[in-house]
């Protein structure tokens, strides 16, 4: 039976990295005076499941390595030997290689083995064993050697075999090894019955009978002893020869022909390639697919159940329809809506997962981080539960991984520093995820310094991002770390970067179609709240009107609707409006001409104005009308048109026609480049 | 045609060896660890068990063991699945009550043949 075990990869990978990631997280959170057994036990289990599949599915090189890396596991669940932090620092360094080697196998790239060799030795040193280990292919050959014999020997042997008692319930049965016996010759049985008792004190269940046995075979005593190998202990056994009978000689495998050992080199080679191609092949469909817990398939084939029902209930009206029946029509319709919206929301629920997949990176990062950095930092995480988009949190690991690292470096302040502040010696960081009205939020909270306001805002004016004599909200000052090229560091270090970063944080987040916001408090600590959308593929959005055409507005970005008097509105410098918004003058956009469409008005009293707000600016955009509110599924302009500017998307309405969703960050972009409204003074101003 | 369960907590060796025993022609019974196999041995009467040693909630040792305080498992072939071909492991199975052991890594063929050595 020929099975080609290329299939199993996939799920044997995926299943490793898991393991990898316990292990990185059961060693990270390892307390070495008193180690959990079952965190240990956990360890090596995940190290154990990777050895048994990687030797299964001929990863020769991950099995030798994760063999050693397992004893030593082992040596440490027996409590044979105790962990030191360099020695968990070394098991961690192992995880990092052996994720190494996985992903250049399942590449089909080729393993780092210097590398792979040098940790090796580095785990063998710890074991107490300095000499490294023979390779595979040392070993291997050995085997060979001692099996490779050119001459076989027909021998009679006779075994005595003596089951005792209880030989039937471990499940074993001597009718299976004499059957097994006889596939490697002649074998004769002679069954000694002086040990069955009366029939009165018979039990079935117990084992009376013995047997002597003549075997006519070549095999060697060890295949023979294979046989009893499972009830060795359950019995008494000699095995013995009786007479050699005679000898055959038998050709060496290696004495054939070179022409076909030179052909089986080559197809070995070819093979090879063809397994490497395969395992391409393997990777790239595995990257996207995902894994999605049996519960919510069964939900979905449910909703699907349920669908079929309301169809077929609908189908029946259509047969013979009569008024009589509108209302009963009106409850299958109303079915079908709820069906549709359930069945939509169990879709979706494919597409999440919980956080924890994103959040699992962090013990490490941040164990690393500190202990570079010399600093005590307890990492505490919190909701990791909560679900959200693949796609999404795909997207928000790097901006998360800056933020983290921006709180170890900047905001988390030295052990000394802390006592002194009157603080706890450790400080601590908490990555906390939770639903909020249809957002996912992420807070990523430190208890260290807090922004430096003072510095903030100086640093500011030295790089003329913000006037001399300007006064700004605390809020203001704090949403300048965002703004492009800032650094309030004193030290540029490796660990954070160098200022470049916040402000592509912000623009990554704002691409998802997210805000993060800070709140920061001198010598407490600061939060970053990175709010985002649950899902890349549907939006909440208000439906507007200008002249005949439809749009969709994000719902997310708008502050408020209104209607405009035209006392409110100043005309600068020719084409460009402000309108007087309570405290703060905002730039209008008139969508007709942004578009070039015909408006029913273009006088601003007769429309409304839509205020949005993208990348901290507000703008108000002016339509005909509001329309609905609904969700919409967004559908790609860029896949099945081309990128328009002012439009991240379309959408088909229930009408059937297409309506586009409006950029709002990029209509703000726009509007600054055909005006000039950044370099207007009149932007800054504070009304009285 | 014969029923076996197999118990193993790494889905990617649960899906090798229930695709060879399948398409050797054996209906399988699949569980992910010792309790799951524990519950899902009570409802069905398969004619033999394979199962892991090493695996989160309850071992395959642990199995074994339960297994056989079952009145209609007294007899039933048990494989135990290890990468310890220590003594150590499998004497420890066979007081747990295990009929015999396979070593991983293993082939499909190999399993084939381990399984008709219990399945006659």
């Amino acid at each position: 039976m020929t099975i080609d075990m290329t299939q199993f990869h996939g799920v044997f990978f995926e299943e490793s990295f898991e393991g990898l990631e316990i292990m990185e997280s059961e060693l990270l959170e390892l307390v070495l005076n008193d180690p959990d057994i079952e965190a240990i036990n956990k360890i090596f289990r995940a190290a154990h499941s990777i050895k048994g599949g990687s030797g299964s599915f001929g990863f020769t090189d991950v099995t030798n390595f994760t063999h050693v890396l397992e004893t030593l596991l082992d040596e440490v669940r027996a409590g044979k030997h105790k962990l030191i932090q360099d020695e968990v620092n070394l098991l961690l360094t192992s995880v990092d290689c052996l994720r190494d080697m996985l992903s250049a196998s399942r590449d089909g790239n080729d393993i780092d083995k210097e590398n792979v060799q040098s940790i090796q030795n580095d785990l063998e040193r710890v074991l107490g064993n300095d000499s490294p280990n023979e390779t595979s292919s040392e070993k291997d050959n050995k085997e060979n050697g001692n099996s490779n014999e050119n001459v076989q020997t027909v021998s009679d042997w006779g075994i005595d075999f003596l089951p005792h008692i209880n030989l039937f319930q471990t499940g074993n049965d001597p009718l299976r090894m004499f059957r097994e016996l006889e596939e490697f010759g002649e074998l004769t049985a002679e069954v000694n019955i002086s040990k069955l008792p009366h029939f009165d004190e018979y039990d079935v269940e117990e084992s009376y009978l013995s047997w002597s046995l003549l075997l006519k075979t070549d095999a060697s005593e060890d295949k023979i002893k294979e046989v009893f190998e499972w009830v060795e202990d359950d019995c008494d056994l000699t095995i013995g020869i009786i007479k050699k009978q005679e000898t055959i000689e038998v050709e060496n495998e290696s004495d054939k022909s070179p022409e076909a050992g030179v052909a089986t080199g080559e197809r070995r080679k070819s093979e090879d390639r063809r397994k490497a191609t395969d395992r391409r092949g393997t990777a790239s469909s595995e990257s996207t697919s995902i894994r999605v817990n049996t519960d919510k398939i069964d939900a979905l084939i449910n909703m699907v159940g349920e669908l079929v029902i309301t169809q077929s209930m609908l189908s029946q009206f259509s047969e013979d329809f009569d008024v009589g029946n509108i209302d009963k029509l009106c409850d299958g319709l109303k079915q079908l809506e709820r069906n549709t919206r359930e069945l939509q929301e169990n879709v979706m629920q494919i597409r999440m997962l919980p956080i924890s997949f994103s959040f699992n990176r962090f013990p490490r990062l941040v164990h690393d981080l500190s202990s570079k950095l010399n600093k005590k930092i307890e990492l505490k995480l919190t909701g990791e539960a909560t679900e959200l988009d693949k796609t999404v949190m795909e997207k928000i690991g790097d901006p998360m991984v800056h933020l983290v690292r921006n709180s170890i470096d900047h905001g988390i302040e030295m052990p000394e520093e802390r006592l002194a502040a009157g603080k706890p010696e450790t400080g601590v960081l908490h990555l906390n995820a939770y639903h909020e009205g249809g957002n996912i939020v992420i807070d990523i909270e430190d208890d260290g310094a807090g922004l430096n306001k003072e510095r903030i805002l100086q640093k500011a004016k030295e790089r003329g991002l913000v006037k001399e004599d300007e006064v700004l909200s605390d809020d203001k000052i704090n949403e300048l770390v965002f703004r492009a090229g800032f650094s309030t560091a004193e030290q540029v270090s490796d660990v954070s970067g160098r200022g470049v970063g916040m402000d592509v944080v912000r623009r990554n987040i704002h691409d998802l179609g997210g805000v993060v916001e800070i709140k920061s408090e001198e010598g407490k600590g600061s939060t970053f709240t990175i709010r985002l959308p649950l899902t890349l593929a549907i939006l909440d959005g208000q439906l507007i009107r200008v002249g005949n055409h439809t749009y969709i507005i994000p719902l997310v970005s708008i502050i408020e609707s209104l209607q405009t008097s035209r006392d409110h509105t100043k005309s600068i410098a020719g084409d460009a409006e402000l309108y007087r918004l309570r405290d703060e003058y905002i730039p209008v956009v008139r969508l007709h001409s942004v578009f070039n469409i015909q408006c029913d008005s273009k006088k601003l009293d007769d429309g409304l104005l839509v205020v949005v707000e993208a990348e901290g600016h507000k703008v108000g955009l002016f339509v005909d009308d509001l329309l609905a509110q609904q969700q919409v599924v967004i559908k790609s302009l860029e896949t099945n048109f081309q990128k328009v500017e002012g439009v991240s998307g379309a959408t088909i309405l229930g009408d059937g026609t297409v309506a586009m969703i409006l950029d709002v960050s990029s209509l703000i972009r726009l509007s600054r480049e055909q005006s000039y409204y950044e370099k207007s003074p009149v932007l800054n101003i504070q009304a009285a | 045609m014969a029923t076996i369960l197999t118990v193993d907590d790494s889905a990617s060796m649960r899906q090798m060896v229930n695709f060879t025993l399948k398409g050797a022609g054996y209906d399988v019974i699949e569980a992910i660890d010792g309790v799951d196999a524990l519950n899902k041995a009570k409802g069905s009467n398969p004619d033999a068990v394979l199962t892991d040693v090493n695996m989160p909630n309850m071992d395959g040792i642990t199995l074994i063991q339960e297994l056989r305080k079952l009145p209609s498992y007294r007899h039933t072939p048990m494989l135990m699945l290890t990468t310890e071909s220590s003594g150590d492991m499998k004497s420890k199975g066979k007081s747990a009550g295990a009929t015999g052991w396979l070593v991983k890594p293993f082939n499909p063929d190999q399993l084939l043949a381990t399984i008709k050595k219990v399945i006659a």
